[in-house]
């Protein structure tokens, strides 16, 4: 349908639902619930990704007690958790089950879809300036299967047998065998279930991102134009829609494995002297169960770049507008993110090197992961090029964009010693690779989820900002007390403790460690409670925080700026604005910032003498 | 919603673009799926076998169907109505008799006692098939929808705007491109089948 739209030129209204555009009062449903609106699915997915993150985490303040204190007893924990602790002490069984959770809640729920999903969903057409994603209607749907997955990974904590406890990578045959322990039972049925819905809303979400940024740039906004910001999140919808499927392809096979006596991944295992037999009586065999580590990892490396690629482009948008500086290599820094999507594919089997992966096949992977340095340093120096001699204005956002800078170094490094096949021999599944990914891409991503959140808190809450001191506060006890966690299992992991045990103390080389183990325990309960000064900061700044009295508090160049303080469905009253030039003109032309969507005749002709940029 | 200027929209309609982007995620599946038989197949302990001779009347039986979907849209954009209508209905019985097919071949292939248990070589054809069939209904789901909706109306001005809708063409041709592609998709896993059985 044809519609004139202030005199300038002729528009045509794509979709035929243009309801929204006449701002008539929504009903609490469709505003609220079944919204279609971009900015409200994105404050689902954020709300949604810090619930789940405040369970996720507790899990692991849960098996860091017992870790600590293998021998003490924890009231507390009987009265909570009931038979899984009876005593006060976690049962075996749980502890496995709590790892499980965290790392499948974390992963999935709070840094694939609380990070990417919240902030893709509400930059992608603020930045880019479009009205909305391509389909809002599946982008909704999008929301909703998560909301699924997320139910019924909740319903799988409350069973009788308990969840999945077969650690979050689901390895046949302890995912394959309901009589393998007993969370391989019903509550493994419910977290393949639970991915499945998973890996619905992540592809429904990714098309949608992929779509929007392809065809509904506003006028002038070429790729080149763009945020580092919708690169990432790009290139993150890129990665997810290709490998996705193939968990998902995993995952139906072990489906059938479980339920429908096939053998793709099991293959003559006995249990008490017994051989396993399927429900017909026959031998299972001929199965590998090396089949579903390639099948896993073909999503779950990727998975890891889907983690931290949104944090990098969130970092990098961050680091230039807060040091008032131009991304010192823009070009460079799209190209490392391309070059860093290509490579993901071609490095999973370097989580397998002992799974009696032929050398000669590990050393291909080692040689992509090791390439992988190339990509991930020119953004280091990168980003520090952009701070560089810049007029930083040292708010929550930048500390945790610096922090994240810091915590991908410090985690990168070990990555290049782990990502050689001859080193990861006696590293693989020691405290050391736990150190690793943690730092690298659970706390990396995590600051990348904070300075997303400090940063773009007006955009999310109607023009309310946070509170900058407790905001200095978290950023300085989850800063150090992140390293306090996590830089000492290096040294655990280097000495050879091995990780998802229960317990050390029957174990008279590792027992040696245990006041090791009280100290992270401390760092761990410590960086926990601090998170509640975010939690207290975040739900009072949406209900009573400061407005801002400007559109534009940051001084910032990209569009979302441009936006009315509370936009209504359609994010611009009027026209969408259009774009003249790159998101990081900063400090040029005796400017001290120059708007995407000013023209060059306003800025610069009041004094002609004045070079153009 | 989401108003872009006349230039924008000589582009690829958004939607269509989401579709395609969908069938590669569908190709993703398939390939971790045949690349998973490769990998098995490369590790030994195989049982080799012939595919059922069913398999090549359906393979047949959905080329069939694209062709009068082809026909179908064809006379769509013509504004042929009854033949549009008629086309589409005989695509849609040709979907349901693929999958109809494709199930009696499951039963050869029992007869020939390779069953969905037992040696994967046997469990992946299954699999491979029943997910295909799977996205074979997914489709004949929608050519219900779109049958029905052509059935004759008695409303003639409900027909009139149809006619002048500018995006009428769109949903039938994202309707042929999920088809066809679920037809190329069939012929890939048959003579993946064939050339790796």
């Amino acid at each position: 349908m044809a519609i004139i739209e202030s005199g300038t030129e002729i528009k045509i209204d794509v979709h035929d639902h243009h309801e929204h555009e006449h701002h008539h009062e929504e009903s609490f449903i469709s505003k609220y619930v079944f919204s279609q609106d971009h900015k409200m699915i994105s404050r689902q997915f954020l709300i949604t990704g810090i619930l789940w993150a405040i369970i996720g985490v507790l899990f692991s303040v849960l098996f860091r007690l017992q870790l600590a204190w293998p021998d003490e007893s924890f009231p507390i924990l009987e009265m909570l958790l009931g038979k899984w602790a009876e005593g006060g002490k976690l049962a075996p069984n749980f502890y496995y089950a709590l790892v499980t959770m965290h790392g499948t809640i974390m992963v999935f729920f709070v840094l694939t879809a609380g990070l990417s999903g919240t902030f893709s969903n509400l930059l992608i057409p603020l930045q880019i300036g479009a009205r909305d994603m391509a389909s809002p209607f599946l982008n909704m749907l999008s929301y909703w299967f998560f909301f699924l997955a997320g139910m019924i990974m909740l319903v799988s904590l409350f069973i009788s047998t308990g969840p999945a406890d077969g650690g979050w990578t689901a390895y046949p045959p302890l995912s394959a065998l309901p009589k393998a322990s007993t969370g391989s039972e019903f509550g493994m049925t419910l977290w393949l279930l639970s991915m499945a819905m998973f890996v619905v809303s992540s592809l429904l979400g990714g098309l949608n991102y992929i779509t929007t940024i392809l065809n509904m740039r506003t006028e002038g906004m070429t790729m080149m134009r763009m945020p580092l910001t919708m690169w990432a999140f790009f290139f993150t919808a890129v990665l997810g829609v290709l490998s996705f499927p193939v968990l998902l392809s995993g995952a139906i096979l072990l489906l059938f494995d479980r339920h429908l006596g096939t053998s793709f991944y099991l293959s003559d295992i006995y249990i008490g002297g017994q051989p396993l037999t399927n429900a017909a009586g026959e031998l299972l065999q001929g199965g590998s169960p090396i089949l579903f580590q390639h099948l896993f990892w073909f999503l779950g490396h990727p998975e890891v770049y889907i983690v931290i690629l949104p944090a990098m482009g969130m970092v990098s948008h961050v680091l230039a507008t807060n040091s008032r500086k131009p991304v010192f290599g823009y070009s460079a820094m799209v190209m490392s993110i391309l070059a860093i999507t290509v490579l993901a594919f071609l490095v999973w089997a370097h989580h397998m090197f002992i799974s009696g992966l032929n050398p000669f096949i590990g050393s291909i992977f080692v040689l992509f992961t090791l390439l992988i340095a190339v990509p991930s340093a020119i953004k280091v120096f990168n980003w520090i090029g952009t701070i560089w001699r810049g007029n930083i204005n040292f708010t929550p956002d930048t500390l945790f964009s610096i922090g994240f800078v810091s915590l991908f170094i410090s985690g990168g490094l070990t990555g290049i010693y782990l990502g050689n096949s001859a080193l990861d021999i006696p590293l693989h599944d020691t405290y050391f690779v736990v150190a690793h990914f943690h730092i690298v891409m659970g706390l990396a991503a995590g600051f990348g989820l904070f300075v997303g959140v400090y940063h773009w808190f007006p955009k999310l809450f109607n023009g309310r900002m946070m509170n900058n001191t407790l905001g200095y506060i978290h950023f300085w006890i989850t800063f150090i007390g992140s390293y306090c966690i996590f830089w000492p299992m290096h040294y655990l992991g280097m000495t050879g403790v091995p990780r998802r045990y229960f317990q050390f103390s029957n174990f008279e080389t590792f027992d040696v460690y245990s006041s090791l183990n009280v100290f992270i325990t401390l760092a761990a309960l410590l960086v926990f409670f601090a998170q509640f000064l975010f939690l207290i900061n975040f739900v009072h700044s949406a209900l009573y925080g400061k407005k801002m009295t400007t559109l534009n508090p940051y001084d910032s160049n990209s569009l979302e700026w441009t936006t009315p303080i509370e936009p209504g469905h359609g994010n611009w009253p009027g026209a969408i604005p259009s774009v003249y030039r790159g998101p990081y003109e900063y400090g040029k032309g005796g400017l001290d910032y120059v708007p995407q969507h000013v023209p060059d005749s306003q800025l610069w002709k009041k004094e002609p003498q004045n070079e153009k940029v | 919603m989401n108003t872009r200027t006349l230039k924008q929209s000589e582009r690829i309609h958004p939607k269509k673009f989401a579709l395609w982007l969908g069938l590669g995620t569908i190709i993703m599946m398939f390939a971790g799926l045949t690349s998973a038989f490769i990998v098995r197949r490369a590790a030994g302990n195989w049982l080799a076998f012939e595919l059922p001779p069913l398999f090549y009347i359906s393979t047949l039986v959905i080329a069939l169907s694209s062709l009068t979907l082809i026909f179908a849209e064809r006379s769509f954009k013509q504004q042929n109505r009854t033949v549009y209508k008629n086309l589409l209905g005989l695509t849609l019985f040709l979907g349901i008799v693929f999958v109809i097919l494709q199930y009696a071949a499951w039963m050869q292939l029992a007869g020939y006692g390779i069953l969905l248990r037992g040696n994967p070589s046997g469990s992946f054809v299954y699999v491979i098939s029943g997910l295909h069939a799977a996205h074979v209904l997914g489709g004949i789901l929608f050519l219900t929808i779109f049958y029905l909706k052509a059935l004759p109306k008695l409303d003639p001005v409900k027909e009139l705007l149809e006619d002048i809708n500018t995006e009428k063409n769109l949903p039938i041709e994202m309707l042929s491109a999920y088809w066809h592609f679920v037809g190329i998709l069939w012929v890939y896993l048959l003579v993946f089948f064939y050339y790796f059985r």
